[in-house]
Order: structure tokens, then C-alpha cells, then sequence
């Protein structure tokens, strides 16, 4: 009988994953540049979500350095997916460092290098810092990526300095960004439904027990942490080969606001509401642009496009928090 | 056969003893009752055993399998991987998480398969998993908490939550059992049933049970041996007789004239 | 290693300077984790806050520049303890991870309405002409700015030492911060000490700005995030929930911040990036900050 049941679920998600695709196919083919990268935008930010709500939401640990993750996996992806031509032209200040100078490979062992090195950072931040209580995590890991920042801002040899780069090659498209989507959601569900899922969950829940009925602690939040890192870096790789050009001023803490708002709108630790919060926060943050009075200065940056749209967000965030704890849409 | 010796344990936080001295030595098998009144130390004596505190003097040694296990200092999660699980005075159940995978999750400290495994659920992971739950689903049958095995812990009465505490407790796989006021809140049926209960799974487990309790006709019933705590001092030891008539006991209780 | 006396003492002056600065802003910090265990993430904006109404004070009003200082802290307090009604009150009861939420929240929305109010364009500080006067000793010129600051700190310090020391209300601020509850159970009201702690700190971090304002005459309304985050850590390391810890902190880090530089100038591109790696050096070698106790969870 529960056999039954579970071969129906799995046919019926696999189902649900074909229909999915083939509309995506459809929109892929019919939509403008514009909205195709809002399309695109969608699904990255599907999987940043998730990456923090693993960290945040369900294992309860208050990390706010995601920014910095994403810088890595962004800068690590775009100096491998670059052609040797373009790199010299971006590196005019200071030329690349040698070893990189040459490398041109294809964009996923690119991608999936860039998640290894956040993951990599990941760990070795973690290490220290998974040991403190909540608020200090939460500094700490800000300060880390703040650090990163700064020292990206300053390796002009290995990451071109303030002038960031320019010319990566745009190979983001919706398979890569709603695919890694849909992996990140499945890679998610099925390790919230195991054993170390669980143990995640029971450390978000009460520490001191979890640590009493022999759950370790430190191990279990690192690995948390890492896998956390290893998709921020991922996305990050979409994100920079998405649009294209990175400088160290994107990935500041705005855009891990941006990150901590679709979690917090979707529901710490639901999977489904922070899948459906990141594509209508996304398409939002676009749709709300008309309530802004700067000048702006291209797609580029979320970070630092001031005025009433974030006004507006911010509010939403601080109502939700304050007036319906588990997010805007209801965990199934 | 000796299991657990607690060697001249004093714990001081700052300038307060809570604990001064404590000795004991569990045989395997025992009911050991630990009592004594309100702030007497009795949970910092299992917090130090479990790992929570670490003691500012004194020893404690672990015996498994004839080899001693020097356990001062270990981390809690260390402690109950060698065998020794504790149920906490109030009560901390998993609330958010099912009254299952409460127990469940009691299991996932002997775990083989690693995380990757199951992500991927490999073979070698549905395997370990099947049989936890089916220990968990087994524990609950136990404690008599099949129905309610989907509902979230937080929703439980309370009387239930203790019998998970146990449960989960049970799920480590110990050898050593330390029960934090089990009795706390239970009327005398719920009572009489729990130490029936405690007795039963002490043989069913093969386990050695160590338990502070307020309610005298647990302590009294199914303990053996009987530790009296005040101000952090051990003041007697002895079988429920000795300790009924022991002067200092009621003394400690009522407190002197 | 070419510094010349009068450089080293330029150095110094900024540093105390920038330190006293930092220890206003970090007190307000520091008494409301004391209380709270709340990180205000929008104290650097009430700090923003503080230099902006000041700036239309001077700007629009015809009010002696003294007492419109005055008049701004002042209102920049209340502005503080509006803020914790607003966004923290209803979250006394809930997790920590949701009022922290709230404080970013909060955080990002005073920073946005500034810009949206203030427009993103930075504004030029009317310093009134005390602060700019020059004075010569041994040698060096120093502005007067560089000693009107750590002088009105210290005389604000040892207010606030006596307040706390001396009052009922700064008592009850002591206790609660020591025992939360049984200091409720005492009978004191917790309302009322919250907002009181929540106009102190607001008030000082208003001075705070103010005096920035006088040494760095350029608004603009991010200017609380980075001088914020800092001071926090500033508090950290001087032990959170500790007033001399905060002001001690701040002083490390104002002085520390401008000496590395002034030592290494290599270093400059990093400067931001000091304060963090103190932080981080303290939370691993002793977490509790330099002056801080230790609280124990109990089981």
C-alpha cells in the first residue's frame, strides 16, 4: 500500500517537472530579452533561497555573509568561462595573474567550480564561527563578507579591483538557471527528508537536546553551512554569467537582504514558499521599479538602488516578521 | 559488574558549590534513585555525567565492554554515542518535529551512510533508514504512542511528551539510562503504569537506570538503591528502608526546628 | 618607517577623534543588547537620523546652532524609542532570529525613507565656525574640532555614569540588564526602562552624529551602515552589555582604524575591513568581549 502511494508521488512530481519544462520551452521561445531575464533572474534566485533557507531556516543558524559566497561563485565562474582576449582587455590596470590567464573552460565544471570554492570558504569561515551564539553568528558573518568584498576590491591582479569585469560570456540561460533550480529543489527536498535533514531540523529546534541524544553539533551545522555555500556560489556563478558584468560593490549586504526577504516571505524552512517567494519577489523587485526616483543606473545592481520600492520592501518584511511569523504563503 | 563510577565530582560555578564530592558507582542492571529537595544539585549531578557541565574536580569513568572509558569532559554528543542518554526535567522534546521523528532522530547518531548517501538515498542509506524508522515505529508501539505518530510534538499532552522523552531516550541505543523526574505532573495511575514501564524496558533494554524523582513511592518502588542530595552534599546512600528512617533525610526535607 | 612627530601626533589627535565618536555610537548598542539581547541594526540609521535634523535645523531654521544640537538629539531620542515601539515591542516574546529580522528590516526601511526623503545626493554640513578654527601647539595645527569632541564624550560619559550609578531609573536599567526576570518580578517597569534606554542610546548616537557631521561634513543616508556595523563590533569587543566595554571598544577601533593606516599605508584599500578582523580575533579568542562576564544557558 505505501509502496503505491509513494510510486504515484513520484510519478506525479515527474510529471509536474516535464509540463514545467515544456512551458519553459514555450517561454523561451516567446518571450523578450527583458522579461526572459527576469525569467532567468527567477530561477537563480530560486536557488540562492534555498541555499540560505537551508542555513537560515532550517538549521537555524543566522548567517547573513551570503553576499560574500556569491561573490566567490560569481568571480571564480567568470574568470574560467572568459577568454584569454577578454581578460587582458578587463585586466588593463594590472595584469591577470598567470595561472589564470589562460584558462577558458565550459560553463558547467565553471559552475560547479565556483560552488566547490564557496563551499571550500565555507567551511573554513564555518570552522571558527558556527561556534557562536545567534546575533555573533550574525555579525561574524557579515563581517566575513564584507572582508571578502574588501579584499576582492583589492586583488587587482587576480580580481581587476573596483573596475570588476566585464565581457562574461552570457551563458546563463533559463535550462541553466531554472535547471539548477529544479536540482537544488529536489537536492533540498530529499536531504530535509533524510536522516541529516532531520538532525538539521532538531538543531534549529533545541540545541541542547539535539546535542543530548548524541547529534554533533558543530559537524552537523558545517555541513549545513557548506552545502549552503557551495549553491550560494552556484548561483552566483548564474547570476554573473547572467548579466554579464560583476564589481565587489554588488555583493554587499543588500543583496543578502534581498535573499533574507524572499526566505523570510516564503516561510523559514519551506522549500515550496521560497520557491514561489523568489519568483514573485523577483518579479516584484522589477515590477516596483516605477516607485523609484533615482536615476538608474542599468539592471546591474540590486544593491543600492535606493528609494520607495525598498522602502516598500522593507515594510513587507517588518509586517511579516511582525504580524504573521511563518511567512506569506502557508507550509504545506 | 561496575558501569559507571562518578569519582569525588565538584562542580562550582563561580563562587557557589552545587555539587561538593559526589560519588557513586552504578552496577549494571540497578534501579538507582537520586532525591533530595529543591536545589539540591540532582540535575547538576546528570548535567555533569551527560556532559552539559564540565566538573571542576572529580572523575567520571565510563565502563563498556570491560574497558574504562574516561568520560570527564566529553561533549554531550560524545557521552551518548559510548551509551549514556538522558530525559530532561523540562522536558525538551523536538516541538516542532513529529512525535516520529523525535524518536526517529534518536537513531541518527549511529548512522554509517553519510550525507551524500542520503541525498542520493543509495541502497546502503534506505536500508539504515528503513530500519530506524522501524525501531522508531517499534518504540512507539511501546510507549503507546503509535496513533498520534504523525502529529507535532508541541501538540501533545503532557503527560505523552514524557513518555517520547523516553522514547527518544530509548531510540540512542543506551546502556545507561538517566531519567529527569519521569513521575513530574502523573496522576498515581499514570504513575503506577510508569514504573511498571520503567522496570519493564530496564530488562527489555538491558539497561541501567539512574533516576531523580519527587514522587517517594517511585523512588521507593522500584529503586534499589537510594543517593540523598542536599546543598550539593551527599548526605545518605542506602536501600528505601535505610533511607526512610534516616534522621538526616527527614531532616533535610523538613528542615530542622 | 617616515613619520615626523607632528604627523604621529596628527594621527593620534584623529584617532582619539574618531574613537570618541565610535564610543558614543557604541553605548547605544551596548544597553540595548545589555537588555534586549537585541543587535538595534538601526541604530546607525537613528545616527544618520541625528546628522540630517540637524542639518535642517541649521539650514532652515534661524535657532543658535547650540540649541538646535540640542533640540535634534533630543528628537532623534524620541525617534529611537518610536522605533522600538514600532518594530520591536510586538517581538518581545518571539525567537530571536524574528527580531533580528525586524531590526534589518527596520534597518533598510530608515535607509531607504532617508534616501527617499533626504534625496541620495550628499548634503554639505554647515559646521558652525568653533568647530573649524585652528589652533597651533608645539608645532602641529590641530582643528578644534579634534578636541571639542572626545571633551563633550567625556563630559556625555560621565552623565551617563552617574545616571546609571546614581538613579532609580539607571538602576533599574542595571538590573534588568543583569536578570531580566527577576528584575520584572521586581516590579519595575519593564516599558518604560526599555524606552528610556532607547532615548539614551538614540540621544548619544545623535550626538554622535552630529559631531560627525563637524569632522566629516558630507551626509548621505548610508552614512549610518558601515559607522553602525563598526560600532556594533566596537561593543562586541569591549563585551557586550558593558558601557566602559563600549567606549573602550570604540576607542580601539577609531584609533586602531586610523594608526594601522597612518603605520602601513599599503593598507589603506583595507581599511574597512579592520574592524571585522578585530571582531573576528575577539569572538575566537574571548568571545565575552574584554570586559565582559560569561552567561551560562542554564539546562
Amino acid at each position: 500500500m505505501k509502496y503505491k502511494k509513494k510510486y504515484k508521488k513520484k510519478s506525479n512530481s515527474i510529471l509536474y517537472i516535464c509540463i514545467f519544462l515544456v512551458i519553459l520551452y514555450i517561454l523561451n521561445k516567446t518571450l523578450d530579452p527583458y522579461k526572459l531575464r527576469i525569467l532567468n533572474l527567477c530561477g537563480i534566485y530560486v536557488v540562492l533561497g534555498l541555499s540560505l533557507n537551508l542555513i537560515n531556516g532550517f538549521t537555524g543558524l543566522f548567517s547573513l555573509g551570503h553576499a560574500g559566497f556569491m561573490a566567490i561563485g560569481a568571480y571564480t565562474t567568470a574568470l574560467l568561462t572568459m577568454p584569454p582576449a577578454m581578460k587582458e582587455m578587463n585586466f588593463f590596470m594590472q595584469p591577470i595573474v598567470p595561472f589564470l590567464a589562460n584558462v577558458e573552460w565550459s560553463f558547467l565544471p565553471a559552475l560547479l567550480m565556483g560552488g566547490l570554492v564557496s563551499a571550500i570558504m565555507g567551511f573554513l569561515i564555518g570552522a571558527p564561527v558556527l561556534k557562536l551564539t545567534d546575533d555573533y553568528l550574525a555579525i561574524a558573518t557579515l563581517g566575513f563578507a564584507e572582508i571578502i568584498r574588501v579584499v576582492f576590491t583589492n586583488l587587482q591582479s587576480i580580481t581587476n579591483g573596483a573596475l570588476g569585469l566585464k565581457g562574461i560570456p552570457a551563458t546563463t540561460n533559463v535550462w541553466w538557471s531554472w535547471g539548477m533550480a529544479i536540482l537544488t529543489i529536489l537536492l533540498l527536498k530529499y536531504l530535509m527528508k533524510g536522516s541529516y535533514g532531520i538532525a538539521f531540523k532538531s538543531i534549529k529546534d533545541d540545541e541542547i537536546a539535539a546535542q543530548a541524544m548524541g547529534i554533533n553539533l558543530f559537524k552537523h551545522k558545517i555541513m549545513s553551512f557548506t552545502i549552503g555555500s557551495f549553491l550560494a556560489g552556484i548561483g552566483g556563478g548564474l547570476l554573473g554569467n547572467l548579466l554579464g558584468t560583476i564589481d565587489p560593490n554588488m555583493f554587499r549586504f543588500p543583496l543578502t537582504f534581498n535573499i533574507l526577504l524572499i526566505v523570510v516571505l516564503g516561510g523559514l524552512g519551506s522549500i515550496k514558499g521560497t520557491t514561489v517567494a523568489a519568483v514573485i519577489i523577483t518579479i516584484m523587485m522589477e515590477a516596483l521599479r516605477f516607485l523609484d526616483e533615482s536615476i538608474n543606473l542599468g539592471f546591474i545592481s540590486f544593491e543600492g538602488i535606493p528609494g520607495m520600492r525598498m522602502v516598500v520592501f522593507s515594510v513587507l518584511l517588518m509586517a511579516v516578521v511582525i504580524f504573521r511569523k511563518e511567512g506569506l504563503l502557508k507550509e504545506s | 559488574m561496575i558501569m559507571l563510577k562518578i569519582d569525588n565530582v565538584t562542580v562550582k560555578f563561580g563562587g557557589l558549590t552545587a555539587v561538593n564530592s559526589f560519588k557513586l558507582e552504578l552496577t549494571k542492571g540497578e534501579i538507582v534513585g537520586l532525591i533530595g529537595p529543591n536545589g539540591a544539585g540532582k540535575t547538576t549531578v546528570f548535567n555533569v555525567i551527560t556532559g552539559v557541565y564540565k566538573p571542576t574536580e572529580g572523575k567520571i569513568t565510563f565502563i563498556k565492554d570491560k574497558s574504562k572509558i574516561n568520560i570527564t569532559g566529553l561533549r554531550p554528543d560524545q557521552i551518548s554515542k559510548l551509551g549514556i542518554c538522558r530525559t530532561f526535567q523540562n522536558i525538551r522534546l523536538f516541538k516542532d518535529l513529529t512525535v516520529l521523528e523525535n524518536v526517529f532522530i534518536g537513531n541518527h547518531l549511529r548512522i554509517k551512510s553519510n550525507i551524500f548517501s542520503s541525498i542520493l538515498r543509495l541502497p546502503n542509506y534506505t536500508r539504515e533508514e528503513r530500519e530506524m524508522y522501524e525501531k522508531s515505529m517499534y518504540l512507539l508501539e511501546r510507549v503507546g504512542l503509535t496513533k498520534e505518530k504523525d502529529e507535532k510534538a508541541y501538540s501533545l499532552p503532557y503527560g505523552k511528551q514524557r513518555r517520547l522523552e523516553i522514547a527518544r531516550a530509548l531510540a540512542t541505543n543506551p546502556s545507561i539510562l538517566l531519567l529527569d523526574e519521569p513521575a513530574a505532573g502523573m496522576n498515581p495511575q499514570e504513575t503506577k503504569e510508569l514504573m511498571k514501564f520503567i522496570e519493564s524496558i530496564k530488562d527489555e533494554f538491558d539497561l541501567t537506570i539512574f533516576l531523580i524523582e519527587h514522587h517517594m513511592e517511585v523512588v521507593m518502588g522500584i529503586c534499589k538503591r537510594i543517593l540523598v542530595l542536599d546543598y550539593g552534599i551527599s548526605i545518605a546512600e542506602g536501600s528505601p528502608r535505610e533511607i526512610q528512617n534516616n534522621p538526616k533525610v527527614v531532616q533535610a526535607y523538613l528542615g530542622v526546628e | 618607517m617616515n613619520m615626523s612627530i607632528q604627523d604621529f601626533l596628527q594621527h593620534l589627535t584623529n584617532g582619539i577623534s574618531l574613537g570618541s565618536l565610535y564610543a558614543l555610537i557604541s553605548i547605544g548598542y551596548t544597553m540595548v543588547y545589555g537588555i534586549l539581547r537585541l543587535i538595534n541594526f538601526a541604530h546607525g540609521d537613528i545616527f544618520m537620523l541625528g546628522a540630517y535634523i540637524t542639518y535642517y535645523g541649521l539650514v532652515f531654521t534661524s535657532i543658535p546652532w547650540w540649541l538646535v544640537f540640542i533640540l535634534s538629539a533630543v528628537i532623534t531620542g524620541l525617534l529611537g524609542v518610536l522605533l522600538e515601539r514600532a518594530a520591536y515591542k510586538p517581538l518581545r516574546n518571539s525567537p530571536r532570529i524574528t527580531v533580528l529580522i525586524s531590526a534589518i528590516g527596520a534597518s533598510f526601511f530608515l535607509e531607504n525613507l532617508g534616501t527617499v526623503v533626504f534625496g541620495g545626493r550628499p548634503k554639505a554640513f554647515p559646521t558652525p565656525s568653533i568647530f573649524n578654527s585652528v589652533v597651533r601647539i608645539g608645532g602641529v595645527s590641530i582643528v578644534g574640532v579634534t578636541f571639542i569632541i572626545p571633551a563633550i564624550t567625556i563630559v556625555l560619559l560621565i552623565l551617563l555614569n552617574y545616571f546609571t550609578k546614581r538613579t532609580k531609573t539607571g538602576m533599574a536599567m542595571r538590573a534588568l540588564s543583569k536578570d531580566y526576570e527577576a528584575a520584572s518580578l521586581m516590579g519595575i517597569d519593564i516599558n518604560k526602562i526599555i524606552s528610556v534606554t532607547f532615548l539614551i542610546g538614540s540621544f548619544l548616537a545623535a550626538v554622535g552624529g552630529i559631531m560627525w557631521g563637524t569632522k566629516f561634513p558630507q551626509l548621505m543616508p548610508l552614512m549610518g551602515m558601515m559607522p553602525g556595523i563598526k560600532c556594533f563590533i566596537a561593543a562586541v569587543i569591549g563585551g557586550i552589555g558593558n558601557i566602559t566595554g563600549a567606549v573602550i571598544g570604540g576607542f580601539i577601533l577609531g584609533l586602531g582604524e586610523i594608526m594601522i593606516v597612518a603605520f602601513l599605508p599599503g593598507l589603506t584599500g583595507y581599511r574597512d575591513a579592520f574592524s571585522f578582523v578585530f571582531l573576528i580575533i575577539i569572538l575566537l579568542l574571548k568571545p565575552t568581549g574584554l570586559m565582559g562576564e560569561n552567561m551560562t544557558e542554564k539546562v
